[in-house]
């Protein structure tokens, strides 16, 4: 049976569709779920996908954790079910402290948009089947993308680092970060490893017309079929 | 419908009216026919909304008997001039709605929100045409780098663009970017957006039952921006430029994205009968283009529109610029439907009038009619001027510039004639590349969101940018049908001659559009010219306006909409003739788009179209090297037409492995960016019969640089023949690092990409990154 992934859509979110375009070619089922309902209409994935939700006035993310929503999705986190938040969700999922960290303002100030190549540093349900040290290449668009955390190598070492922003042969150096962020970690997963948030567009990489097909490596939870009874 | 609307009476005349009428720009003239047209001393509401409406941004005035002379209808064109945008059939019951606009004097005096509302406008004009809005391109004007207020301004109106356009969630796919001094003080910021839906969902802009709802939809109503277009764009800045800044209107994308959803939903529910943007003008310009368009009447109660700040007079309501709002027309049956659509996107929206028999305009405030005029007054009998016109004469112009190989007077006199080193045409080819009109535009490109929406086949730096349609509910991929769309203008050419150069950036357009396997289908325009009470100026426009209509005719691409922009001006210098012009083309299959890079080693390169002629006027190499002067070799409309129609064939049968436009920089500037973009070099050897700097960096029109396969040669030359065109094998891309024209100059790949990437920074940049 086909996966029923979930992507919520609050005002000002810009990506859904994109979100729903990729989980449809990569087999899953995509669903729209409004941030003012309080369910998640029995979805079996969550995408919280790009966009500048109520605007990001205040702090990129720090109004969409109150949405009701979110805390269904916290639920569904909580039960162990898998959540991905790309740029934006990404964001919104560190601001409900469903993952670690921060994402502050570019180093440079500036919005940056660009492909670039993304190391891959440990195994998650939303990458399974890729080995970490595998190099794929993406696109980043924000401007408010600079990682922090205030003890990245803790984070190393419990295996929370997903995704890392590397030269094409996967070693890394400040040039190859494009926005600052600490240990020019692009990605993160929570303990539990099942809710995951990376600054790169993995559903902007599925097509060959768009430039490059990447993304499915990180959206594994959309292709995969779940069992009958669920 | 409410307890004012019943009230009665004449409005009160305004005190001082002449005087009044003089502050708000109207002429006496203007003023005498407002009071012929009322019968009477007009109210203070009733002169700010004449004064707007007739103002020129608002009603063309000086521009209307100019621009009947443009072809408005084709075969694909289902709206033309006169509504918000032009809309295109593309087949597959598909259309596509498109215009661009300017916004240039706000971004002077606010470059970030002046790019901003920029954006934001013309997404609202694509939007009020049922359209969703799906691509954005813009067309940038800066002054020369070191003055002053270049880069402060540069930087800000890409950060504008990028702030709206990113949140809002359009991406901006093309454009382009030039300096000149003329702009120092009034940079050019023209937006194109592109709108795309299903043939059924096409909305127009009247009124058609009286009954109707007038339902406001989107912000409050504020003090921003109140006579910002009218004013702003109809007069020319003295010293004290920070005066203007409370005319400029503050953008909130946020409100914007909500406010797309919102009425796309509208639409599709088919819950609206007449849907107007509110741009210039406000609830005026909105209230009567409704009315009028529709012969019908409206009465809004002005007490009903949501304020910012309640002290609001009548005539600042009328005339308020505040951003993301529309008039919506319901019928009384469906207004609850279309108020919960509203409420579910937390979009206000409050019925504020109706339509109504007859043909008066009336808006009552505070119990009191305020207005009370004939609707289409407003619209349709504000004042035509024809203003006197005079030949635009470049002092300069006609100069035998070629024949001393670009070294005419004032340029490099003591060169004339000597024998030229290789070293430095090659010195002159990088300087060329580092040339922020033909640098690489990665420096400002990364700061857009070129890829929202999934439909962008090929973005910026593409000869024209390539959308794939989404869906009727806007999701990507559902069709391989797409459109191109490219932006051009040749402000120096347009200089030396107004309507050469018109007829040329109209080709240049086309041709790029064809380039990527595009048929160019339609066109719009946006006249950037100085200031209109000057015959030269008029001289120009007039000419500008015949040679656009030359080629569009010849091409096939008639002008569906756009705008004028007087008053543009550095000091007291006007700035260039700028007519900027946006070419749409339709493609069957996105899948077979041709790129503008050299695909990789072993490919023929060939030069397709008209030979190469001398052509250093107004080039690019005439601008670092020269001064302005010469004679432009006239573009072959139908030599050109063949081309398009050429390319069009060949990249629909697969032929092409590239195709590169022939322009700024000439033949080295082409074959550069293929080379570069492609990270292949090239080996090429020059023609005879042209001295090597004119095979270098001669301009002339109709030239495209393709590289072909070894097998497809054939074929080809057979097609070019059978077009009766002419090709001429350059060389082959190889896999060495060099930019080789035998025995005329040589780069290597890295001091030329070096030179070309570097170019928008070291021009533009502020220092950040």
């Amino acid at each position: 049976m086909t996966t029923r992934v979930g992507i919520v859509r609050f005002p000002g979110s810009c990506d859904e569709r994109d979100a729903a375009y990729a989980v449809g070619l990569v087999g899953g089922e995509p669903q729209l779920l409004w941030h003012g309902d309080a369910d998640l209409a029995g979805v079996d994935a969550v995408i919280v996908p790009g966009g500048f939700a109520y605007g990001d006035y205040l702090r990129a993310g720090a109004l969409a954790r109150f949405a009701p929503i979110m805390g269904a999705v916290a639920a569904f986190a909580g039960d162990g079910g898998p959540v991905l938040g790309i740029c934006n969700g990404f964001q919104v999922l560190c601001e409900a402290g469903l993952l670690p960290g921060a994402l502050t303002r570019n180093a440079n100030l500036r919005f940056v948009h660009r492909w670039l190549p993304v190391r891959v540093e440990a195994h998650t349900p939303w990458s399974a089947g890729v080995q970490p040290g595998s190099v794929l290449s993406l696109p980043v668009k924000h401007g408010e993308g600079r990682y922090v955390h205030p003890q990245p190598h803790r984070l190393v070492e419990a295996g929370q680092v997903w995704l890392c922003y590397a030269q094409p042969d996967g070693s890394l150096d400040a040039a190859a970060n494009p926005n600052g962020s600490t240990a020019a970690i692009a990605g993160v997963t929570n303990a539990a490893g099942n809710v995951t948030g990376l600054m790169p567009h993995p559903e902007h990489a599925v097509d060959p017309l768009l430039g490059g097909t990447d993304g499915p490596a990180l959206l594994a939870p959309a292709a995969a079929a779940t069992a009958p009874a669920g | 419908m409410t307890a004012n609307a019943a009230a009665r009476g004449t409005p009160q005349p305004a005190p001082a009216p002449e005087k009044l009428a003089g502050e708000l720009g109207l002429t006496p003239t203007e003023h005498q026919r407002i009071v012929d047209t009322l019968g009477r001393v007009p109210s203070v509401a009733e002169l700010g909304a004449y004064s707007v409406m007739w103002s020129e941004h608002a009603s063309y005035k000086t521009s209307k008997a100019h621009l009947a002379r443009l072809p408005g209808e084709g075969p694909a064109v289902l709206v033309g001039p006169g509504e918000n945008a032009g809309v295109v059939d593309v087949g597959d019951g598909l259309a596509v709605a498109f215009k661009i606009e300017s916004h240039n004097h706000p971004s002077y005096v606010e470059p970030f929100q002046g790019a901003a509302t920029g954006v934001g406008g013309i997404i609202r004009d694509v939007l009020t045409m049922g359209a969703r809005p799906i691509a954005i391109l813009d067309a940038l004007r800066f002054g020369d780098p070191a003055a002053p207020a270049t880069r402060r301004v540069a930087d800000g109106v890409v950060c504008g663009i990028g702030g709206y356009g990113n949140a809002i969630g359009v991406p901006t796919v093309g454009g382009e970017v030039d300096v000149d001094a003329c702009y120092d003080r009034n940079p050019l910021v023209n937006a194109l957006c592109v709108g795309a839906m299903g043939r059924e969902r096409l909305q127009l802009a009247r009124a058609e039952r009286p009954g109707d709802v007038a339902v406001l939809i989107g912000q409050p109503t504020g003090r921003d921006g109140i006579g910002g277009a009218s004013v702003l764009a109809s007069a020319s800045f003295g010293g004290a430029d920070t005066s203007k800044r409370p005319n400029v209107q503050v953008g909130d994308p946020f409100a914007g994205n909500q406010l797309i959803e919102a009425c796309l939903q509208l639409f599709a529910r088919g819950l609206t009968a007449g849907m107007q943007d509110m741009g210039a003008a406000g609830i005026a310009c909105s209230t009567a283009e409704l009315a009028a368009a529709g012969g019908l009447g409206m009465r809004v109660d002005l007490d009903r529109v949501p304020l910012r700040e309640p002290s609001m007079a009548a005539w600042e309501i009328l005339c308020s610029e505040s951003q993301e709002r529309m008039l919506a027309l319901a019928h009384p049956a469906q207004l609850d439907e279309l108020l919960a659509v509203c409420r579910r996107w937390e979009v206000a929206a409050t019925p504020i009038g109706e339509v109504t028999d007859g043909d008066r305009l009336v808006f009552t405030h505070g119990g009191e009619v305020v207005v009370d005029v004939p609707a289409a007054s407003m619209t349709d009998d504000g004042p035509v001027y024809q203003r006197p016109i005079d030949a635009w004469i470049h002092p300069r112009a006609g100069e035998d510039v070629d024949a001393a190989d670009g070294a005419g007077a004032g340029a490099e006199a003591g060169q004339a004639g000597a024998p030229m080193a290789s070293a430095d045409l090659a010195a002159e080819w990088a300087e060329l590349l580092s040339h922020p009109r033909v640098a690489d535009p990665t420096w400002i490109a990364e700061q857009y969101d070129s890829a929202v929406g999934s439909a962008t086949v090929a973005g910026p730096g593409a000869d024209a940018a390539v959308l794939r349609l989404p869906g009727a509910d806007g999701m990507p991929g559902a069709t391989r049908r797409g459109v191109a769309i490219t932006t051009d203008s040749a402000a120096q050419r347009c200089a030396l001659d107004p309507a050469e150069g018109a007829r040329q950036i109209v080709a240049e357009a086309a041709r790029n559009v064809a380039c990527v396997g595009a048929r160019p289908v339609a066109a719009t325009n946006c006249l950037n010219f100085g200031d209109p009470t000057r015959p030269t100026v008029m001289g120009a426009f007039s000419a500008t306006v015949d040679g656009m209509a030359e080629a569009c005719r010849a091409l096939g691409t008639p002008v569906t909409g756009g705008n004028v922009s007087f008053y543009n001006a550095t000091g007291s210098t006007d700035v260039h003739p700028s007519p900027v012009v946006g070419v749409l083309g339709v493609l069957a299959d996105v899948g077979a788009v041709v790129p503008s890079a050299f695909r990789g080693a072993g490919d023929r390169v060939l030069l397709v179209g008209a030979p190469t002629r001398p052509g250093l006027a107004a080039s690019l190499w005439q601008r670092v090297y020269g001064e302005l002067a010469g004679s432009l070799p006239p573009v072959d409309l139908d030599a050109e037409a063949a081309l398009h129609r050429l390319l069009v064939g060949l990249a629909g049968d697969g032929l092409l492995a590239s195709a590169h436009d022939v322009a700024d920089g000439g033949l080295a500037v082409a074959l550069a960016e293929c080379a570069l973009r492609g990270g292949v070099g090239v080996r090429v050897t020059a023609e005879a019969g042209l001295s090597p700097r004119q095979w270098l960096f001669s301009e002339s029109p109709t030239r495209v640089v393709v590289s072909v396969a070894p097998p497809e040669i054939g074929q080809v030359r057979h097609a070019v023949e059978a077009a009766g065109l002419g090709a001429t094998e350059l060389g082959e891309t190889v896999d060495e690092p060099t930019l080789s024209v035998d025995g005329v100059a040589t780069l290597d790949v890295h001091t030329a990409g070096r030179a070309w990437r570097g170019g928008l920074p070291a021009a533009l940049g502020g220092g950040v990154s």
